[in-house]
């Protein structure tokens, strides 16, 4: 199978005052055409910005620290600017979290939407706007002529979002990066827009990577997922089985804290320590310090992804540790 | 309860002074400003010492020289040694600014304060105020009153004072309106502390850093409108040394002798740039991190 | 709400002010040591006519007696006569007004032609040298008395490069008025540019970082394209609320402007009535300068609104 995306070993740094701060320090993950990756972990976990760093849209006081980002053969961490100011819109979109914030306040969105063909297809104007009006039908949103002279902070949240999906599909990309779309809409919004991905994925064949802290979301709208903890990817593999059946504690004590109504506790259950100060992470496992499997040798040393049978791998040596205790009390994973 | 939300003013107080302690000689623009601003007062502290000529004593016999070893700048149209003359000049118009800064810095405040903190009619009423006067360009109204008062360095004080509270009192005011938000402004309430008490001790020490960076820079305000004045005729009154006054007398000899007019006016863009490094250095400082 | 319903709110909002203005204004007499009778009256002061005044004005009745009077006065338009003149000062204010208009006009354009080029190219280039330069300008161009810098403008280019301007003087004609308020305009311009550039260059820099302009990149967007149609037409906005917020401060500089150049405009005029104790015509063009002020504040206001559709929407 060839994959469309092959990230490896991917760096970003944050030079600060006093050090650099590591936000992804060698993260990898690939995905196959027409697949929904899931990228899931904490805040903090590095997550955002390796979705950013594919594209080149880190932020100004963010760098490229290392590492390869195969897109269809050509690696995009080494690309001049022009290639990937062409690669993006036309072969990889973006959906930001913020659909407020994430529009132009002054422009009407009809007028946001039929920019990319306008300006990156040569459409004419005429033209670019019937594609937009085609778009905003395609997304669900009801009067298209009306509501593309709209401005954003006139729509709905569940609106300005569906206007961000018909910009990313302005160009029809190959690929779709989704951070948290749904994290800043209530929750039956959150519902229609995920059926609203699966729908056009399904219609359109786009692959897509959805960034997210919660699982649910993930288990809902992907196949595979990575789990990130301190800008590593720690475990990768197909939802289904890395939810039921984690291989990592770290994704075990994710599962775990993650509240179920049908489950009667009378204590949070919770990861305990806090997460690592990335400018100076601790060493071997990062996450050997709250970890409730840790043995002496995983104070030292690298533990890169390590492939386990199937499409799985993982980051840890202990692993059958992890798969060993959710035998004993299986997680209730939602969704 | 009350001791608590005092305690957390205090830490909060103290932080911002902590910062102002441990940085000051590392920030350049505040190094540099004080460098500036010192070296000028020191001049003007020491003129008499440093130049040897009575800045009004005219001497009709050598007006318009060039520089020599008994006038290092010249002699002006009435053959007054300049560089005495810019001298006191620094002086008047320094000490001044200064002053003039005061009054409506503590009257600015004070009204900001009460607007902020009590909201409702008296903030209406202090933002049309400060409407009112806002209307009016800075140097019409500070014309306009001078003519009004009377010219003499008491009544532009009292003129910069009605024109210039008006930025404090907005300043503060914004200040006042995200504090009293925060959570020791409400303990302190739900402690039952007073309101006097409230906003002396604990809101006064917090807001009042803006207001000071903002007096530095409103010094380089006051220095130019009162070089202003004197360029117009209407500020401190002849024949005290006065930048204004000075760059006004040279343009009539603007095409032989245009230092009269040049010189003067090095001295205040040099002075205002002491005092506006000065002002940036202070507020890099006291910005709370 | 459309632009009319908000351009009417706004026309609401500044009546107290200008009443407020007319109070001001109406106290500049009263602050005068002495009679404010004789004070207006001046040279052509004698028992007879400041008893007739003190009877008109109602100067021995309460203030607000006497300042319901002056209204009344002031809305026929009514502003006392010029002393040195003899006409209405009211008039004598009308007539020289447009060197004025055109100095305002040509300033805020000059300013608005100077700060943008600077503003988007220290954004664009921010922290190195074009920024720094940038930067460092109005650290330094603010300290510059504007007269002073009217007067070097002068001497560089009216008296020696070129002679490329009249040294004063109005002009006839609009080539001969743009010639002769080039120096002046530019002046005020660049006493003002400064706080333009700055407030522009912060507002560039935090839309840089904002999530439409990412949104925008993202669209494989040039560079240009994101500059003008996405950071510019945002960041201009709030620098059209900093100049109505400082249009006191270009408007007053006119006055000053006015002096250094000859120009027959009511700065001017407020500058010699004040030497001649004109005091009419003092308080005449005190009124104007603030009325215009609440005016072009309200035009920046409505331009902003213009640009802004976030605004009419209360």
């Amino acid at each position: 199978m060839t994959e469309l995306l092959e990230v490896r070993d991917l760096r970003v740094d944050f030079p600060l005052p006093g050090g650099v701060l590591h936000a992804v320090d060698g993260a990898s993950f690939e995905l196959r055409a027409g697949e929904a990756l899931g990228i899931v972990g904490e805040s903090g976990s590095g997550k955002t910005m390796a979705l950013r760093a594919l594209v080149g849209l880190l932020p100004r006081a963010a760098r490229l620290a290392g590492g390869e980002i195969v897109f269809e053969g050509v690696d995009l961490a080494s690309a001049s600017a022009e290639t990937l100011r062409a690669i993006r819109g036309r072969s990889i979109a973006m959906i930001f979290q913020e659909p407020m914030t994430a529009l132009n306040p002054v422009m009407r969105v009809g007028e946001q939407i039929a920019e990319g063909p306008l300006v990156r297809l040569g459409y004419s104007r005429r033209r670019a706007h019937e594609r937009a009006l085609e778009l905003m039908r395609l997304v669900g949103i009801p009067d298209p002529e009306e509501r593309a002279e709209a401005y954003a902070h006139e729509l709905s949240g569940g609106m300005r979002q569906r206007v961000m999906i018909a910009i990313a599909l302005s160009m029809e990309p190959k690929l779709i990066l989704c951070d948290e779309p749904t994290t800043a809409l209530d929750v039956t919004i959150q519902d229609q827009i995920l059926k609203l991905l699966a729908s056009l994925r399904a219609q359109l064949g786009v692959s897509v990577v959805f960034v997210s802290h919660d699982l649910a979301v993930i288990a809902q709208t992907c196949r595979r997922v990575a789990v990130m903890y301190a800008g590593q990817v720690v475990e990768t593999g197909p939802v289904e089985q890395v939810f039921r059946e984690p291989r990592h504690p770290y994704t075990l004590g994710l599962l775990r804290s993650v509240p179920d109504v049908d489950d009667r506790r009378d204590v949070l259950s919770t990861i305990p320590g806090a997460p690592p100060d990335l400018a100076d992470p601790p060493s071997g496992c990062r996450f050997h310090p709250r970890c409730a499997f840790a043995q002496d040798d995983c104070v030292d040393g690298e533990f890169p992804l390590r492939a386990l049978d199937g499409e799985r791998a993982t980051a840890c040596i202990h692993h059958e540790l992890a798969a060993e205790d959710v035998r004993r009390e299986p997680v209730i994973a939602g969704g | 309860m009350g001791a608590a939300a005092e305690a957390f003013a205090e830490a909060a107080v103290i932080e911002h002074r902590r910062g102002f302690r441990r940085r000051w000689y590392r920030t350049p623009s505040f190094v540099a400003g004080a460098s500036i601003l010192g070296t000028i007062v020191l001049l003007a502290l020491l003129a008499p010492v440093v130049s040897w000529h009575d800045p009004v004593q005219q001497n009709l016999l050598g007006i318009l020289q060039g520089p020599s070893w008994t006038h290092p700048l010249g002699t002006d149209e009435l053959g007054r040694d300049e560089w005495a003359r810019l001298l006191y000049g620094a002086r008047t118009d320094l000490r001044v600014a200064f002053l003039a800064v005061l009054f409506p810095f503590a009257i600015g405040t004070a009204i900001g304060l009460l607007a902020g903190y009590f909201g409702r009619w008296v903030d209406t009423l202090t933002n049309w105020f400060v409407n009112v006067v806002v209307a009016f360009p800075f140097y019409v109204l500070i014309i306009a009153l001078v003519f009004a008062l009377g010219s003499g360095t008491r009544n532009i004080y009292i003129a910069i004072t009605i024109v210039g509270w008006v930025s404090y009192t907005r300043i503060v005011r914004g200040e006042v309106l995200v504090a009293k938000r925060r959570e020791y402004v409400l303990a302190a309430q739900a402690g039952g502390l007073s309101n006097a008490r409230i906003i002396a001790r604990h809101l006064l020490p917090n807001v009042i850093t803006q207001a000071i960076v903002f007096a530095m820079s409103d010094i380089v305000l006051d220095i130019l409108a009162i070089v202003t004045l004197g360029y117009l005729g209407l500020g401190v009154q002849p024949p005290t040394a006065d930048w204004g006054k000075m760059i006004a007398d040279g343009q009539t000899y603007l095409t032989t002798h245009w230092e009269l007019s040049t010189i003067p006016g090095i001295a205040v863009v040099i002075t205002a740039l002491g005092l506006s490094l000065l002002a940036d250095g202070l507020a890099d400082l006291l910005r709370p991190e | 709400m459309s632009l009319t319903g908000y351009v009417a709110r706004r026309l609401i909002q500044i009546v107290p002010i200008v009443l407020g203005v007319t109070v001001l204004v109406f106290f500049l007499i009263h602050l005068v040591p002495g009679d404010p009778a004789r004070t207006i009256l001046g040279n052509h002061a004698t028992p007879h006519k400041v008893a007739l005044l003190h009877r008109e004005w109602g100067l021995d009745k309460p203030l607000p007696v006497q300042y319901w009077r002056f209204l009344k006065r002031m809305v026929r338009g009514d502003l006392g006569s010029s002393l040195f003149y003899s006409v209405p000062a009211g008039r004598l204010v009308v007539q020289r007004l447009p060197p004025t208009l055109w100095l305002i006009g040509l300033g805020t354009l000059f300013s608005v032609l100077i700060a943008v080029p600077l503003a988007a190219l220290a954004a664009t280039k921010r922290d190195r040298l074009p920024d720094q330069i940038v930067r460092a300008v109005p650290l330094v161009g603010l300290g510059f008395p504007q007269f002073w810098l009217g007067i070097m403008l002068l001497l560089a280019f009216g008296l020696h490069l070129g002679r490329g301007f009249p040294v004063g003087g109005y002009g006839s004609g609009v080539l001969g008025h743009l010639h002769s308020m080039f120096l002046p305009a530019l002046t005020v311009a660049l006493a003002i540019a400064p706080i333009l550039v700055r407030s522009l260059r912060a507002s560039l820099l935090e839309v840089f970082e904002s999530d439409y302009v990412t949104t925008a990149r993202s669209k494989g967007l040039s560079e240009r394209r994101v500059l003008v149609r996405h950071a510019l037409r945002n960041a201009v906005i709030s620098t059209v609320s900093v100049l109505g917020v400082n249009i006191g401060f270009l408007v007053g500089g006119t006055l000053i402007v006015e002096q250094v150049f000859a120009l027959p405009g009511i700065g001017q005029l407020m500058i010699n009535s004040i030497f001649e104790r004109d005091f009419p015509v003092v308080q005449a063009v005190t009124l104007a300068f603030a009325i215009m002020v609440v005016l072009v504040y309200l035009l920046t206001d409505v331009v902003h609104a213009l640009l802004d559709p976030r605004v009419r929407f209360d």
